[in-house]
């Protein structure tokens, strides 16, 4: 028999026996559908993480200076010299000068909110869009001016929306002038980039009484540039302090790939946990497949005396249990993707399965099928015909 | 007769291990048929036809003894040998009909040809003309339990024919059967056996094995009769009469 009529062969026995090919096939497609909707939404999960990273900076390299002796050594304009120098690999650097305190407009005030220094490049940088006015210019920055940029979020809990260029806003008392506000990014939640306050950051060093700046953020051209930004920090900073304890230079990939080793360890653990019901959805079909042996001992006897051979009547369980297993993955892909996508719109990301998932769960749940079929059908391919005849 | 005969069995043995007790079911059988012929195999149940026929269908083999079908020595065959040899040159017809339930008629025609590795064209073609020729070809989509028994011991005849078998081998074909319905099988086996298909015939009841050209009777293992079956009448008219419900195969 060639293999097209022994799937036509098993493929009338599975509809002819319907509702038992249906519940063997259940635990099939529970436990495939398990498996996707787990691996699914991990790898939706960590999509979202590393998205968000990337907003949060995976291209920045963090470089603090703790100086020799309270001696910085460094100051920006040897850090603005270094990042021109290696414009191949570094697109911009700047002075990290934040603090955190509390603000004051014409409508309410509002505390803990972080104030951020920054240079007339950091706008561009960042894909920061004035909505009103403009964003902090190179003479604010060397003329120490008292000028800010706020985000729309600052704007509607500190002047209700009512913020225009020119009003004044006070940080930590003192007067700042308005000169741009942000278009809004995030629906104005709070901890959102909505929620932010620019100044020169040499008006903030002044203001936060930091004498030099210790902290920079190197930006990489690109992800594959950071390792060597790095490292070509690290080798400039030694040189200069001839010991790593005066200084760091940090990237975040190493963080990332720490992350994503630790949520492809939980994926494996919980695919794992759905996997033992594949394992038992297994069982389940050599079960059925031992009772329909028995059942169907007559019919092997007369397949038998009519010249079947052992690997006839082998490949026919075989097949009926790959195929029962194998329909019963693609109904299980279907529910999991399905059921994947919903959750995932719930909790607000995309957790459609990937094409690997789907063919490696297609690939188990069929050869679960084939593995544990193959018991049984040894079973029938072994009866005696004379006996399997007599059988009732 | 000069031609080799279908059927050549030399001094068959089967020998029966129950417990400590051997049990020879058949006791140095040896028997010839040839090309053509219509032999009924006579015998009461326990009498040995059954192993008989099973080593005559290929579904077993003797303890000792040779087995020639058809210049094949089956004898010796094992597992897949013997399954080829029942599908090449063996047309079964049982008692129970034993029709898959689930399948239509065509379908059960079909299946001796679809282990023969037949493509599906040519089965459907060759499993309705033997339908045809029992005289049930308008009924191929059926189930077998839509049809009387007679009908479908007829599906049964149609399916041992398909593969065009050097033998038909028929086990009680008419003990399901009502007494109508059992001439119409014996006469549609007659009329086989005239277009040349060499018909065995096994049976306990005499009436039916009286339907046949030559008697062979089984009693206790052996051969106790061989003969044409105006000569196996002679002897039953003589006083012993064999009469005794059989239990099935």
């Amino acid at each position: 028999m060639n293999p097209i009529q022994v799937f036509k062969l098993s493929w009338s026995s599975i509809i002819s026996h319907k509702m038992r090919s249906f519940l063997t096939m259940l635990g099939m497609i529970i436990g495939v559908a398990s498996v996707i909707i787990m691996v699914s939404l991990m790898q939706g999960m960590t999509q979202e993480m590393i998205s968000s990273f990337g907003s949060m900076g995976v291209n920045n390299v963090t470089v603090t200076l703790m100086g020799r002796n309270g001696d910085i050594i460094i100051t920006e304009k040897d850090m603005y010299a270094y990042a021109k120098k290696h414009k191949d690999t570094v697109k911009a650097v700047i002075p990290n000068v934040a603090f955190q305190t509390t603000v004051k407009g014409t409508a309410d005030k509002l505390e803990g909110i972080t104030v951020t220094g920054v240079d007339e490049k950091y706008a561009a940088l960042n894909e920061k869009k004035v909505e009103k006015g403009s964003f902090i210019s190179y003479m604010d920055v060397s003329n120490l001016e008292k000028t800010c940029v706020i985000g729309s979020y600052v704007d509607l809990r500190v002047f209700h929306q009512k913020a225009k260029v020119g009003d004044i806003l006070k940080i930590d008392g003192e007067a700042y002038t308005i000169k741009g506000i942000l278009k809004e990014t995030a629906n104005n939640v709070e901890w959102s980039d909505d929620n932010c306050i620019y100044i020169p950051y040499t008006t903030a060093a002044r203001q936060a009484n930091i004498g030099s700046i210790t902290s920079y953020f190197f930006m990489a051209k690109d992800t594959g540039s950071v390792e060597k930004v790095t490292s070509d920090l690290n080798d400039y900073l030694y040189k200069i302090y001839h010991d790593k304890k005066f200084y760091s230079a940090t990237n975040l990939i190493d963080m990332l790939k720490e992350i994503n080793m630790q949520i492809g360890m939980m994926t494996a653990l919980l695919a794992g946990i759905a996997g033992i019901s594949l394992l038992v959805a297994g069982i389940g079909i050599m079960n059925i497949m031992l009772v329909s042996v028995t059942e169907r001992t007559r019919e092997i006897g007369i397949r038998k005396s009519l010249g079947a051979k052992k690997k006839d009547i082998m490949r026919q369980f075989v097949m009926e249990a790959g195929m029962t297993s194998g329909i019963g993955g693609i109904a299980g892909i279907l529910l999991g993707a399905f059921a994947s996508i919903q959750i995932g719109k719930l909790i607000g990301f995309n957790a459609a399965p990937s094409l690997s998932v789907v063919l490696v769960s297609f690939g188990i749940s069929a050869g679960i099928g084939i593995l544990f079929g193959y018991l049984p059908a040894n079973k029938a391919a072994k009866l005696n015909p004379i006996e399997a005849l007599r059988s009732e | 007769m000069d031609a080799a005969p279908l059927i050549e069995m030399i001094d068959i043995q089967k020998v029966y291990e129950m417990g400590d007790t051997q049990v020879r079911a058949n006791d140095g059988i040896t028997l010839k048929i040839h090309q053509g012929e219509f032999v009924a195999i006579v015998g009461k149940s326990g009498s040995g036809k059954s192993t008989l026929m099973n080593i005559i269908g290929a579904l077993d083999t003797p303890t000792s003894g040779k087995y020639i079908l058809n210049g094949q020595d089956v004898s010796k065959m094992k597992g897949d040998y013997l399954a080829e040899i029942r599908n090449k040159m063996i047309g079964f017809v049982f008692q129970q009909y034993n029709l898959l339930p689930k399948q239509n008629l065509l379908e059960n025609v079909s299946l001796p040809l679809l282990y023969a590795g037949m493509s599906e064209g040519k089965r459907k073609k060759r499993a309705l003309e033997v339908l045809e020729k029992v005289g049930i070809g308008d009924k191929w989509r059926n189930q077998p339990n839509q049809l009387s028994g007679g009908q479908q011991q007829r599906v049964s005849i149609a399916r041992a024919l398909a593969g065009r078998p050097s033998l038909i081998l028929a086990d009680e074909p008419t003990g399901a059967l009502d007494s109508r319905t059992s001439r119409e099988v014996l006469d549609l086996l007659k009329e086989l056996n005239r277009e040349g298909n060499t018909i065995i015939l096994i049976t306990h009841d005499n009436s039916i094995a009286a339907e046949a050209k030559r008697v062979v009777r089984i009693m206790d293992g052996k051969i106790t009769f061989d003969g044409k079956v105006e000569n196996y009448k002679a002897t039953i008219k003589e006083g012993e009469e064999e009469h005794e419900p059989d239990t099935g195969i």
